[in-house]
């Protein structure tokens, strides 16, 4: 640890101010709505269009309705928030910047694929115990047609996708960090990119476990942890196929993670042949973790949660050019006050 | 990438390889034959009707046939269910006139939004535009060797 404290091992920040995670709320789409967590996510919108005139209209709604909402629920107004750090998966990230269009604070536009809110997460933590701020929103958002669109083929195409395949979330995730009451952030790893040279577009999975593995590695090394000191090893949108790649390159690390691994991607979706290996997209860890973990953390039933999120950073344009699929993955540790345990 | 990294890479892609669930192909094939099947006999019975009410010989009802079917194929997909179909038929679904006519008008119908002249019609061939080129391209071939050979 260096002379301030805030810095262990090679990729891993310290924060010993504590910043909390007050509130966290989620919009998903019908699907999402339907699946597993649906119980769990705040609002469950009837169609993916909202009514409105694009999709990508219709992601900004969701996106604006989960920061505002979980400002509301912190018990904050929107003048008592000082930034906004948000991404999604549009060129340019208009979802967010769009969203931010209607807030009366800062944006702090972030592009890290899926792991974008973690990202967020991460600064937000930092500008908290930095104190360069008291109140700052993490959010990310994806939508699985406007997502088809720009990476895929047009919605209507009819197309045969490989098993290996994910669907992209229709859903928008957002959490208020600042000085108030909620489990705190307590470490963030920060992910190098990792290309083991994966090239199937159809596959995002196995080009994100190393990135993921490797995170988490590293975060271990890092705190000198076991991966038994957390209830829940959560990854963001390995799928089947990530999720089993990844436990195998950390197993042959010598990190057994099996009894407290999961992935929101395999959580968010029933397994359904239109689904394949599970759910993708920035706003699957966003809403899994603003709707179903944070509620568990507050309930009692987890502690000790690390979410990583993981990220493809390809585009079409990059992918037809022959470029592999580099991958990212951070990392944000979120404990219960009391209950971080043992830690160097 | 350093040579230790390609060797690493190697290895995780040979992983990969292995776990990555394989694609049903038995399952595929058998959806492919029915729906294009299906689709094909649609079609035959289509060049029937309209031999019968035309007076045509066969060879001459083929190009009405094929232009119901294409209507039947945009029709289709403008109601939102050819893509429901493709998913279990996979070739079965596109390659019948009326996959051509979805990979048409499925674009059309996406960019709309971004306008009639640089949405709509700009990028109504982004799928088809392909096979479109391939296909003239091949077709002026076939027809220069036949030429040459002289039938």
């Amino acid at each position: 640890m260096n002379a301030a404290g805030k810095r262990i091992g090679s990729q891993t920040l310290v924060f010993p101010g504590r910043p909390a995670v007050q509130s966290g709320a989620s919009v998903v789409g019908p699907k999402e709505g339907s699946g597993p967590l649906g119980q769990y996510f705040d609002v469950v919108k009837g169609d993916t269009l909202l009514g409105d005139r694009s999709w990508e209209r219709a992601e900004v709604r969701m996106l604006g309705e989960a920061v505002e909402l979980a400002v509301y629920k912190a018990g904050l107004k929107l003048q008592d928030i000082q930034a906004l750090l948000c991404g999604d998966l549009l060129n340019q990230i208009t979802a967010s910047s769009f969203a931010a269009r209607e807030l009366p604070f800062p944006l702090v536009g972030l592009y890290g694929a899926c792991s974008t809110f973690v990202e967020g997460m991460s600064l937000g933590a930092m500008m908290v115990d930095g104190a360069y701020a008291t109140a700052v929103v993490a959010a990310a958002s994806s939508h699985h047609d406007t997502a088809e669109r720009q990476f895929r083929y047009p919605t209507e195409f009819g197309n045969q996708r490989p098993p290996a395949a994910q669907w992209t979330v229709t859903a928008a995730g957002a959490v208020v960090l600042g000085r108030g009451e909620g489990p705190h952030v307590t470490f963030a790893t920060l992910g190098r990119v990792v290309d083991m040279g994966a090239v199937d577009v159809n596959d995002m999975g196995s080009a994100m476990a190393p990135a993921a593995a490797e995170t988490i590695w590293q975060h271990l090394q890092d705190t000198g942890r076991k991966p038994s000191h957390y209830d829940l090893i959560a990854t963001g949108d390995l799928g089947r196929l990530g999720r089993k790649l990844c436990m195998e390159l950390l197993r042959r690390r010598g990190l057994d993670v099996s009894g407290n691994f999961a992935d929101c991607g395999c959580l968010i979706f029933d397994f359904t042949p239109e689904v394949h290996c599970g759910g993708s997209g920035c706003g699957c860890s966003a809403a899994a973790f603003a709707g179903y973990f944070l509620g568990e953390l507050a309930a009692g039933r987890l502690n000790r949660v690390l979410l990583v999120a993981t990220g493809s950073l390809h585009s079409p344009g990059s992918s037809q050019q022959g470029e592999s699929l580099p991958g990212i993955a951070h990392a944000v540790a979120i404990e219960n006050p009391g209950q971080e345990g043992s830690s160097p | 990438m350093s040579k230790a990294n390609r060797r690493q890479a190697a290895a995780y892609q040979r992983m990969v390889n292995r776990t990555t669930p394989k694609r049903p192909l038995a399952r595929n094939l058998f959806w492919a034959f029915v729906v294009g099947g299906s689709i094909c006999l649609v079609g035959q019975v289509v060049l029937a009707a309209i031999v019968a009410m035309g007076d045509l010989t066969p060879k001459e009802a083929s190009t009405p046939t094929v232009g119901v079917m294409i209507f039947l194929g945009a029709l289709f997909t403008g109601l939102g269910l050819y893509d429901r179909l493709a998913p279990l038929a996979g070739m079965g679904a596109n390659l019948p006139i009326t996959g051509f006519a979805n990979s048409m008008v499925s674009p059309a119908m996406e960019f709309r939004r971004e306008g009639f002249v640089l949405g709509v019609s700009a990028r109504m061939f982004t799928v088809a535009g392909p096979v479109i080129v391939h296909a003239v391209t091949t077709a002026v071939m076939v027809g220069f060797i036949q030429y040459v050979l002289g039938k």
